[in-house]
């Protein structure tokens, strides 16, 4: 007779992700920094918010970059004019950064640089809004940006990458006069997903919400200690 | 193609079990739990388990996917709702946004079915 047996696993697909994300959570935690995974379709605008953001704030704090890109150096180039640690994840054929391929970029940053004079470490992921919202990669907070010229039906499309974010920024919004694209209805769609989420619209070109989006970042970040593990314990939360 | 590093990661798990057995059992079906509000694709997953187990200890062991569909609940209603993926995530009656997921989020390996090796090989024999 053939007699089959059962063996409980009871294990999340991801775990091994889960574990070395909050690996790297603990690194950044014992040298006092936030990092927070800056997630969206390609072409949405992420390198060029961090632009504008190390341009702004490098001077109040110490901040560094995790870039990942499918297989050029381009983006890191741009970010390095900022003189920032800039430590660049070439992706391969991968379309998103785990938590293994920024371990890389945290043992560089162990080695080459002093992290426990860091304040920020931004992550910037592989342009794709699907898979990126699955894969943690040890951040305190997750950005997604969506630009006006994708349309209002994004966040429905891809629910769980709105879903996941603490902070959404509306791109491009200087296009939006010159488009059939109602804000309001943007704004409508990523609230019945996510209505915690922190929205702002903001347009790298004339600056709009930029001061917004400042504020914010520096809202997440351990001034005075203690502050960030609030925050976090506040994220827990209100989010599932 | 995320579901390539999801299948890396699931095939690990079951070797890890697989080499903790001091006699080693032929796994017949692994059991997973996918809930539509993730990024991942069953059949994505069917397709990158049968190509990454080929000539190993796992070929031809059936992956069983239960998909599990996305249930939130109102507070507002005390009632739980069934969002339209891709259309309407707030509740139907009283339009608040979908704030609870009670079901949906899962991505799980459940159980193995397994049987003794002795037992193989008296089936074979037969």
């Amino acid at each position: 007779m053939h007699q089959t047996f059962d063996a409980a696993i009871e294990l999340n697909l991801l775990h091994a992700n889960q574990e070395g994300a909050d690996h790297n959570r603990q690194h950044f935690d014992k040298w006092g920094i936030t990092c927070l995974n800056i997630m969206s379709s390609p072409g949405a605008g992420k390198t060029v918010l961090l632009e504008q953001t190390l341009k702004a704030l490098k001077a109040k704090l110490n901040i560094a970059v995790i870039e990942g890109d499918m297989t050029t150096q381009l983006d890191a180039d741009r970010l390095r004019k900022y003189n920032v640690p800039v430590i660049p994840i070439n992706t391969g054929r991968s379309c998103h950064l785990d938590s293994k391929m920024v371990a890389g970029g945290i043992h560089i940053l162990e080695h080459q640089y002093q992290p426990q004079n860091l304040d920020l470490v931004l992550v910037e992921n592989v342009g794709n809004l699907v898979c990126p919202a699955e894969f943690e990669v040890g951040e305190h907070g997750k950005v997604a940006l969506l630009s006006v010229t994708e349309g209002e039906d994004k966040p429905l499309k891809y629910p769980v990458m709105f879903r996941e974010a603490d902070c959404l920024l509306i791109t491009k919004t200087d296009l939006a006069p010159y488009l059939d694209i109602d804000l309001d209805r943007i704004t409508f769609n990523i609230k019945q997903i996510n209505p915690q989420v922190t929205i702002i619209p903001l347009s790298a070109k004339t600056g709009e919400g930029l001061e917004t989006w400042l504020d914010w970042v520096q809202s997440v970040i351990c001034i005075p200690s203690g502050t960030k593990a609030k925050h976090k314990e506040q994220q827990k939360e209100t989010k599932i | 193609m995320h579901e390539i590093d999801m299948t890396k990661a699931l095939i690990l798990t079951v070797k890890d079990w697989y080499e903790s057995q001091p006699e080693k059992p032929k796994i017949e079906k692994i059991h997973l739990t996918v809930g539509q509000f993730t990024c991942v694709e069953p059949l994505g997953l069917q397709f990158a388990f049968e190509a990454q187990t080929r000539n190993t200890f796992l070929a031809g062991v059936e992956l069983v996917i239960k998909d599990v569909p996305l249930i939130a609940f109102c507070h507002s209603c005390q009632q739980e709702y069934k969002p339209e993926i891709g259309l309407q995530y707030s509740c139907p009656d009283c339009k608040s946004p979908m704030n609870d997921i009670r079901y949906g989020r899962e991505l799980k390996i459940d159980r193995l079915e397994y049987s003794a090796i002795n037992n193989q090989h008296l089936s074979i024999s037969n």
